[in-house]
């Protein structure tokens, strides 16, 4: 294999795009986030809406780069070939995990000065409750871990795994450009398995304080899996269309090939459809075959009105659409193909993600409603409908586009000066010639 | 095994009725001639050469996956996954006629000396028929057939197990399974002649080139 062992000769860096790109990134992303709340305000609009919008766009985000530090560090544990020329890209959007608590400080400020009660009921207190009510009993009972400074303590204890582990993985790959140490390598691969560990309770803990504590009357053990599989379907999406862009630019285009966007397309259709729908149904089936009221009422908010039909847009448009279309290996071996299923993904991820947090209606409303019927006596779908039906805002789109350019933007910044290949990395030339077999 | 049982599948679209003249002419009966290669490289450049040379019966031997061999060899893809497919599909219907059909109280199948209906069975107040509960045995069923289906046909289109196959009277391919490669051109091809087969083989780099007795 001598040929083998001189790189590919290619661009690979991003050289003067690099700056063109998270400067204009950054600023548009500063100003589309800025701008929506402007907008928000200048549309009379109460602010929890907003703030709603905001967490949507920021868990979009924090998704996908969970998602990206989930794969960095299973490449590690496996001591997988294929991925070294893709892991570089991916470390990208990991790095954005060491900023990203810079996003949340809104919410946590909203939660201490007494102004997220509408966003996170539980903020309002066991107290401020009627007095014996069935709410109350539960806040009460849930008073030891929903608390504003248990729930900020366990925030920073997130943002500063995610720190620290999106520093050593980044960090010691980058570091390797230049020393050129196989040992570093090893040191990855040690600290994967408890970096593993510690990824899987962070993102399944964020995900339950963040967003299943929208509703605290609700519980769901599969929540935190569910948030995982889903954020591998953002970040898969991410990763084809960063390195797709990247190529389309005329950069790396030697030593990443079809082989390794048909070993993406696997982890895409693997992870963020297959498993994500699986754990999506069975999180579904378990509680609509219990129909216990406390758990059946969260998937009712999310069947009523026109959230019905963004219920089926992510049965269809999630799972049974791309299902059907990157099964085979050929469209994931067709850029076009792959890139639009990607682009679509992308969006559809973004769908899900408003699914999860958006849905605003009290629960309490639903507390003692067993049934369709039983609702409509207790609780005109009219009322409902006019209220807390699916309103899709503009600051909608401009703050997620604004939070996506920030997350492009931030991977750009950490690649600004690295090749975008781990070049020393020990296994790079196995991943060179990967093939499918 | 990827590679030769590709071949063989190529082989079962051909008309089985083709035998070779050459076999039946020759005094003593051969299976075909065995080129044995010492590197992958090299017998990834023969097996392109020998595909272009046009010959159709034959096939590559080697002790481990070689990356491009299949493409090297010309091998068409296979149809398993469309069996697969179908296998799946069939599954899924399957299971979707299962429940439909049990749950359903009123439907007679029979009309005869025995009635076979379905056995309606009221579960939770669910309705009898409730698409989330049909679909964990759909699903079952779909991957069921699917993995059977793949792994039974992947023995059929590969005609395995196979028992009895001439190359292992040579004794030299015994070193298939360790480190050589083998390159076997049967003696049925339409493109076949002794000499001139082997005269190619050697030319290709073949560092032996055997008769295989059929």
């Amino acid at each position: 294999m001598a040929a083998a062992s001189a790189l590919p000769n290619e661009n690979r860096y991003l050289g003067e795009l690099g700056p063109k790109l998270y400067m204009r990134l950054g600023g548009l992303g500063i100003l589309l986030i800025a701008g929506s709340y402007g907008l928000s305000k200048l549309m009379g609009d109460d602010s929890a809406r907003f703030w709603r919008a905001y967490l949507v766009a920021y868990f979009f985000v924090l998704s996908i780069c969970l998602g990206a530090l989930f794969f960095t560090i299973l490449q590690h544990l496996t001591r997988a070939g294929w991925s070294v020329v893709v892991r570089r890209i991916s470390e990208g959007l990991v790095a954005n995990l060491k900023w990203i608590w810079i996003g949340f400080i809104p919410i946590i400020v909203l939660v201490w000065t007494g102004n997220a009660h509408e966003l996170y009921h539980w903020t309002v207190g066991a107290d401020a409750l009627p007095e014996g009510s069935p709410e109350q009993a539960m806040l009460e009972y849930k008073d030891a871990y929903l608390n504003p400074m248990f729930w900020t303590l366990r925030a920073a204890a997130y943002f500063v795994i995610w720190f620290v582990l999106a520093r050593f993985f980044v960090g010691n790959s980058i570091a390797q450009d230049t020393t050129g140490d196989a040992k570093t390598t090893t040191r990855m691969q040690t600290i994967a398995a408890p970096a593993m560990l510690l990824y899987a309770f962070t993102q399944s803990y964020a995900a339950i304080d963040w967003i299943m504590t929208l509703e605290y009357a609700w519980f769901s053990t599969m929540f935190g899996v569910y948030f995982f599989a889903a954020s591998c379907c953002g970040f898969g999406a991410t990763l084809i269309l960063m390195v797709s862009f990247l190529q389309k630019t005329g950069r790396v285009t030697q030593s990443i090939t079809t082989e390794h966007h048909q070993e993406m397309g696997k982890f895409l259709f693997a992870f963020g459809i297959i498993f994500w729908a699986y754990i999506g149904y069975s999180q579904y089936m378990l509680i609509w075959y219990a129909n216990i009221p406390e758990e059946t009422t969260w998937f009712m908010i999310r069947q009523l009105g026109s959230w019905k039909w963004l219920s089926y847009l992510i049965i269809f448009g999630h799972f049974f659409v791309p299902f059907i279309v990157l099964l085979s290996k050929h469209p994931k071996r067709f850029k076009i193909m792959l890139v639009s299923a990607c682009l679509w993904l992308f969006a559809i991820h973004y769908v899900d993600m408003y699914w999860l947090t958006m849905p605003s209606i009290p629960m309490e409303m639903f507390a003692e409603a067993t049934s369709y019927e039983a609702l409509s006596i207790d609780f005109p779908v009219s009322q409902y409908a006019a209220e807390y039906d699916l309103s899709f805002q503009f600051f909608d789109l401009t703050l997620w586009l604004g939070f996506a350019c920030l997350m492009f933007g931030g991977a750009a910044f950490a690649l600004r000066n690295q090749a975008l290949i781990p070049e020393h990395d020990p296994r790079l030339y196995e991943s060179l010639a990967y093939e499918n077999i | 095994m990827n590679d030769s049982g590709t071949t063989m599948a190529k082989e079962t679209m051909q008309a089985i009725g083709d035998k070779s003249k050459n076999s039946e002419s020759s005094e003593v009966k051969m299976f075909g001639l065995l080129a044995e290669f010492e590197t992958p490289g090299a017998i990834l450049s023969a097996a392109k050469k020998v595909n272009e040379a046009g010959y159709k019966w034959w096939d590559c031997c080697v002790p481990f996956p070689v990356h491009g061999l299949d493409k090297a060899m010309g091998v068409r893809p296979t149809i398993l996954p469309w069996i697969v497919l179908g296998a799946g599909i069939t599954g899924a219907i399957l299971g979707a006629l299962l429940q439909w059909y049990t749950n359903a109280a009123t439907l007679e199948l029979w009309s005869g000396p025995i009635t076979v209906t379905g056995y309606a069975f009221l579960v939770s107040g669910k309705p009898f028929a409730s698409i989330p509960t049909w679909i964990p045995v759909m699903f079952e069923l779909t991957i069921l057939l699917a993995a059977i289906s793949c792994v039974v046909f992947m023995f059929v289109l590969n005609k395995l197990p196979q028992f009895y196959h001439p190359c292992f009277n040579v004794k030299r391919f015994a070193r298939v399974t360790d480190d050589r490669f083998f390159i076997v051109i049967e003696a049925r091809d339409p493109n076949f002649y002794q000499e001139k087969t082997a005269e190619m083989l050697t030319s290709l780099g073949a560092t032996a080139v055997e008769e295989v007795p059929a």
